[in-house]
């Protein structure tokens, strides 16, 4: 029987391709683990795939921590990608919804949103990004 | 990781194994361009059923291996895309707008199969 | 409470507490026939768990003083909480409520606290009842919570199975599912209905899916939405879908809305769009009182 209190986190770096795929191999694991339905597992990991991809890809390097979270009676999963990279330079463009045909959405951010239950990004220019996310069971 | 793509007639059928990174699936999209060219097929089926994910790079690109295989003269049918898959994508927004999509491997041939009859030969 | 702020709360020095929960422990060991008996009889006096035979409540009575006893004994409630959701999970179907298990644990409390009264003089009994009430407050919680959530637990999913029932998805015809929408749509059963269609689609190899909205309550941007969602979604499993049900105020609504109706097909009523699906799939759909040409 587990205390009442956040306990489990695991932490990936993201500075190379395959760990996109491992980042959200253990997101789904994770959330599974935690007794989100499947089709719930597969938005977290979607979810992690596109904000791994986004750190890649405009900072290079940073990482992924996925924690287990309580409120109340309920259990979710929040999970933050943090970056040292350049920033996005307008937070608000980024988060409209404007996507192409081809299925490229820029940052995929407002996409991430849409998954998640709860979205919060911070990021400004020269000052790195920070974007995090929960999903909750139930 | 190397996709195995298999020709089937006048068809190429390529299958995914396994979670694929980023540089898997461009390589697998090169690989299908020079192999269409090739083989001059009528058509290219690809199978996701092993793919647990399929986000904005996945989807993006099956969408570029469409458009340039249609380029030269041939269609692409993905199949496979899982229940959950599926339900992820179209929250996110990703359609596969303009992309023949069908339930699985058996579908995707007999699609091709109407589609594209094979002319007979004179 | 947590057990931190359990031993955070006495306020005698750690070591004597630890030493007087032994004392008390020792004591509540020795005296445990009597006081269960003391405790069976309020229990009954306040008539609770009258769902349950003498014998059970002896026997979960006795279970529940030992567990009571061994959380003060090591000061941690793993053991508690485990025992306390085994329980719930035992008198729940049972028709115990809520009231009645708290009712049983501060019962207990009671019972324990006033026998230490009686043993222990004036003098000392503040130390001994500074040591005895956080932990017997952090034991009657912990079983309280454990209760409620099980309970909660059972409700969400009795919720859930009520749900998948309410929307059946009907295979009618090889290749073609039915789903018949009927009342209120919430995210929570618009989420749930395009699962169960998406994994329906693939468990029959559906080709064809009539979503019949005649029965939906009220149609409203999200659930218009909701609606494009499952269309699309189904698509990408390879079946098309044929929207049927749409009253003209309906269409108009969507169109306004936004909605590009141009993306499903749409077939005012249920019987049309069986048939508009029938002739999509290649089946011969002869009126009754026809006979089927020669």
């Amino acid at each position: 029987m587990k205390p009442l209190e956040l306990m489990e986190e695991i932490k990936v770096s993201v500075t190379s391709d395959p760990d996109i795929v491992a980042a959200r191999t253990r997101g789904r694991a994770m959330a599974l683990q935690l007794g989100l339905r499947p089709t719930a597992a597969t938005l977290v990991a979607t979810a992690i795939s596109e904000l791994a991809r986004n750190i890649l890809m405009y900072a290079r390097q940073g990482e992924i921590r996925i924690a287990l979270i309580e409120h109340g009676e309920r259990r979710g999963l929040v999970i933050v990608a943090h970056d040292e990279g350049p920033g996005i330079a307008d937070v608000e463009r980024a988060m409209e919804d404007g996507f192409s045909t081809s299925g490229r959405l820029g940052l995929g951010l407002p996409g991430v949103r849409r998954l998640m239950d709860e979205f919060e990004i911070r990021s400004a220019l020269g000052d790195g990004t920070t974007v995090r996310v929960k999903k909750w069971n139930g | 990781m190397q996709v195995p793509i298999l020709k089937q007639g006048a068809f190429l059928v390529a299958v995914i194994q396994s979670a694929l990174t980023d540089a898997d699936i461009v390589q697998l999209r090169d690989a299908i361009v020079s192999k269409v060219g090739h083989f001059r097929s009528r058509g290219v089926i690809i199978d996701v059923t092993a793919l647990d994910v399929m986000d904005s790079f996945a989807t993006g690109t099956l969408q570029d291996i469409a458009h340039m295989v249609r380029l030269r003269g041939a269609e692409t049918v993905i199949v496979g895309i899982q229940p959950d898959v599926a339900f992820a994508m179209v929250h996110m927004g990703l359609t596969l707008e303009g992309v023949t999509t069908k339930l699985d491997l058996e579908e995707g041939l007999d699609h091709l199969e109407r589609a594209r009859p094979a002319t007979s030969d004179r | 409470m947590t057990l931190t702020d359990l031993r955070k709360e006495s306020k005698p020095a750690p070591e004597s507490t630890a030493a007087l929960l032994r004392e008390l422990v020792s004591h509540l060991a020795s005296n445990r026939t009597q006081l269960r008996e003391e405790w069976i009889r309020r229990i009954t006096e306040a008539r609770l768990l009258q769902a349950m035979t003498k014998e059970e409540i002896f026997a979960e009575a006795t279970s529940v003083y030992d567990s009571y006893v061994e959380a003060l004994e090591t000061r941690t409630l793993e053991s508690l909480q485990a025992y306390a959701q085994n329980l719930s999970e035992r008198i729940i179907p049972r028709g115990v409520d809520t009231h009645e298990v708290v009712g049983i644990v501060l019962l207990l409390r009671d019972v324990l606290a006033r026998s230490l009264f009686s043993k222990y003089p004036s003098g000392i009994l503040n130390d001994v009842m500074d040591a005895y009430e956080p932990a017997a407050n952090a034991i009657a919680l912990t079983v309280a919570v454990g209760f409620v959530r099980e309970r909660e637990r059972i409700i969400r999913e009795q919720q859930e199975a009520i749900r998948e029932l309410s929307t059946p998805v009907l295979q009618v015809r090889e290749r073609l599912l039915i789903l018949p929408i009927i009342g209120v749509i919430d995210p929570l059963r618009a989420r749930q209905l395009t699962e169960q269609l998406l994994r329906g689609i693939r468990a029959n190899r559906a080709k064809l899916v009539v979503i019949d909205i005649t029965g939906v309550a009220a149609m409203d941007a999200t659930v218009a939405n909701h609606l494009v969602l499952t269309v699309e979604s189904a698509r990408l499993l390879g079946a098309r879908v044929i929207v049927t049900g749409l009253s003209p105020e309906i269409a108009q609504t969507l169109v306004n809305i936004g909605v590009d109706l141009g993306k499903m097909n749409t077939v005012g009523d249920l019987q049309g769009g069986i048939e508009e699906a029938e002739r999509l799939l290649g089946f011969k759909v002869i009126p009754m009182g026809e006979s089927a040409p020669a």
